[in-house]
């Protein structure tokens, strides 16, 4: 599961020793964050982004179990149990904001996360079990985060439910029966609250789940690096401790310092005012859009306005919504260029850069904006861009780009030679003598 | 042990077991499963009624049935020739106001309040709320627009508005559902 230089598990002490015959728990976090984890040594600050992500569900869990002793699932008093959180429990607005913000700091990391994978093909062989997870964690999250904005019974929470429901009864056929299922009703109403809160309680456990395996993934082949040149000797790396623990460590504090920026000084910038307002049935509000990390999956579902052959404008606009998070399952198949690093990868750099976050930035803001035209249209193009990204762009790039050169190795492309390359091939010689 | 046709008496018990084991898998996941369907007293609340004498043409009220808003609807005659003077069959589901209101009373519109895309409320029945293009009703949430018979004419929706099961007691009392 490690390389051979690893450094292995010796306890010194007896009780550790005991300890590591009968419930070798220290030994697997000594192999999995300790000195026994050898990482690349030329990891750059968008590696800390995924033990970033592990502090933003730890606070989230944390705070998620402290709400909850607070709260009542229950329409009638769902929206003043959290008013009655903020205002009468001792500290109760901290818990409560930290935890509305929490979410929203969990996908800016995450967000960065997958993006660091996109642009230096973090999910290509041999990890491509890890990006697979990855992508069900990101679902696992949408879910969570959803079924948590429904809980204070606000109208954004109400409308919310019953837009993101209502995607369920495009299906055909079973579509309506399905939603009345999902809500036990046919209008979101108690028996749909209280399942939701079952559910948001339930979900975070699962996360950290495919979260466990996720890490598990990786540490079979190991972390990829900024170059995507593979680990070949001990000189390539470094120990996860204390290498990685301080370096993690700085980018927690520097993460806890923009959190508080935050949760302090703008806790509701983010919120949306009419969810202060207890849920309506018979009121929408004027103008509803889902959290800002759903835009622009949102944006795409709207895009959606005309039927396409046989298929009703609705369900085309469900199903490229779903698609635009599914294709990401295929990712590791539609790209097809051994080099990892879009640093070696002019062309796909190009796209990356001007074509895929223009598109998603462009997808962001309409996500938020009114249904309205030029929005609309310009949803369409950003939406048809997105999906030709992945489908189209990739698949084609990756069969008629030349990529740049390749370090021979990490330890090379550090410190500009490496001297304890043994295997050095004939052709890779020239190259590295010139650089 | 094989008999005649080679069955033996483990592979019997093998499938037979597992064959059990199916049956009572099965059995289990119906009640778990269906336990999220709506409840008795959430169908048990499935008609209402509405006096409709206050309703002057131009005007609507939304009722509750169901816990979801119903649209009651006294169209002008200038709406009802609106929703006549289209050919019915260039709609995206097309209907006529007679097939969707009750004969010799189609002034009555009596709909669902909820757009048939994503289930928000329509604007259009309260006073003053924008009635869209159409001059029926607008949803704000994706921009759907329905005309004076509630039918979709433009936007995301697949579906005219629902009309419900109703039928008038009195000339002023409708029982929907």
């Amino acid at each position: 599961m490690s390389f051979p230089w690893a450094k292995e598990y010796k306890p010194n002490h007896p009780f550790m020793q005991w300890m590591d015959e009968k419930l070798p728990v220290p030994r697997l976090v000594y192999n999995a964050v300790g000195s026994g984890y050898p990482v690349p040594r030329n990891l750059n600050y968008f590696w800390n982004f995924g033990f970033l992500a592990l502090i933003c569900l730890t606070i989230q869990i944390v705070t998620g179990i402290i709400m909850a002793m607070h709260y009542a699932a229950n329409t009638a008093v769902a929206f003043d149990t959290i008013e009655m959180t903020v205002r009468d429990v001792n500290w109760g607005w901290l818990m409560r904001y930290a935890h509305a913000n929490g979410a929203s700091a969990f996908f800016v990391v995450i967000y960065v996360h997958i993006f660091r994978g996109f642009y230096y093909g973090s999910y290509k062989a041999p990890r491509e079990m890890v990006w697979l997870l990855g992508v069900v964690i990101f679902l696992l999250m949408m879910a969570t985060g959803f079924l948590g904005y429904v809980l204070p019974w606000g109208q954004m929470s109400f409308w919310g439910a019953k837009v993101i429901t209502g995607l369920f009864s495009a299906i055909p056929l079973v579509g309506e029966p399905l939603q009345q299922w999902l809500l036990g009703g046919f209008a979101p109403d108690n028996a749909a609250l209280n399942r939701f809160f079952s559910l948001h309680y339930l979900l975070p456990f699962v996360i950290v789940g495919v979260v466990v395996l996720h890490i598990w993934a990786l540490h079979i082949p190991g972390s990829s690096n900024p170059t995507g040149v593979e680990v070949k000797t001990e000189s390539d790396t470094v120990p996860f401790y204390p290498y990685f623990v301080a370096k993690d460590g700085w980018a927690v504090g520097v993460f806890a310092i923009l959190f508080s920026i935050m949760l302090f000084y703008f806790p509701n910038a983010l919120g949306h005012p009419d969810n202060y307002i207890p849920a309506n049935p018979m009121s929408t509000p004027a103008h509803i859009v889902p959290e800002w990390y759903f835009w622009p999956f949102y944006a795409i579902l709207r895009a959606f306005t005309q039927d396409f052959f046989f298929i009703p404008a609705k369900l085309m606009g469900v199903m490229a919504m779903f698609g635009a998070i599914l294709v990401w399952f295929f990712l590791p198949w539609l790209d097809k260029s051994p080099v990892r690093s879009g640093n070696y990868r002019p062309l796909y750099r190009k796209f990356f850069w001007f074509g895929l976050i223009p598109a998603m930035l462009v997808l962001f803001y309409c996500g938020g904006a009114p249904a309205a035209e030029p929005y609309v249209m310009i949803s369409q193009i950003a939406a048809l861009y997105y999906f030709a990204h992945f489908l189209i762009i990739i698949p084609v790039v990756s069969a008629i780009e030349k990529p740049l050169p390749l370090p021979y190795s990490i330890t090379e492309s550090v410190l500009g030679h490496d001297e304890g390359a043994q295997l050095r091939p004939a052709h890779g010689a020239t190259e590295a003598n010139l650089a | 042990m094989a008999d005649e046709d080679g069955v033996r008496r483990r592979d019997f018990i093998n499938i037979a077991a597992v064959s059990a084991a199916g049956v009572a898998g099965v059995g289990v996941v119906i009640p778990l499963v269906s336990q999220m369907s709506a409840s008795a007293d959430v169908l048990a609340a499935s008609s209402t009624e509405v006096d409709i004498s206050s309703i002057k043409p131009g005007q609507a009220i939304k009722a509750i049935f169901r816990k979801q808003p119903v649209f009651v609807r006294n169209l002008t005659p200038k709406e009802i020739a609106e929703a006549n003077a289209v050919d019915a069959a260039s709609l995206r589901d097309p209907q006529t106001l007679e097939e969707r209101t009750k004969e010799g009373k189609e002034n009555w519109l009596i709909t669902m309040g909820v757009c048939t895309h994503l289930g928000c409320v329509p604007l259009g029945a309260g006073e003053g709320e924008a009635k869209g293009e159409f001059g029926g009703y607008f949803c704000p949430c994706h921009g759907s627009v329905y005309d004076t018979a509630a039918r979709i004419r433009k936007g995301p929706a697949p579906k005219n508005l629902e009309v419900p099961a109703y039928e008038f007691t009195s000339d002023t009392v409708v029982k929907i559902g």
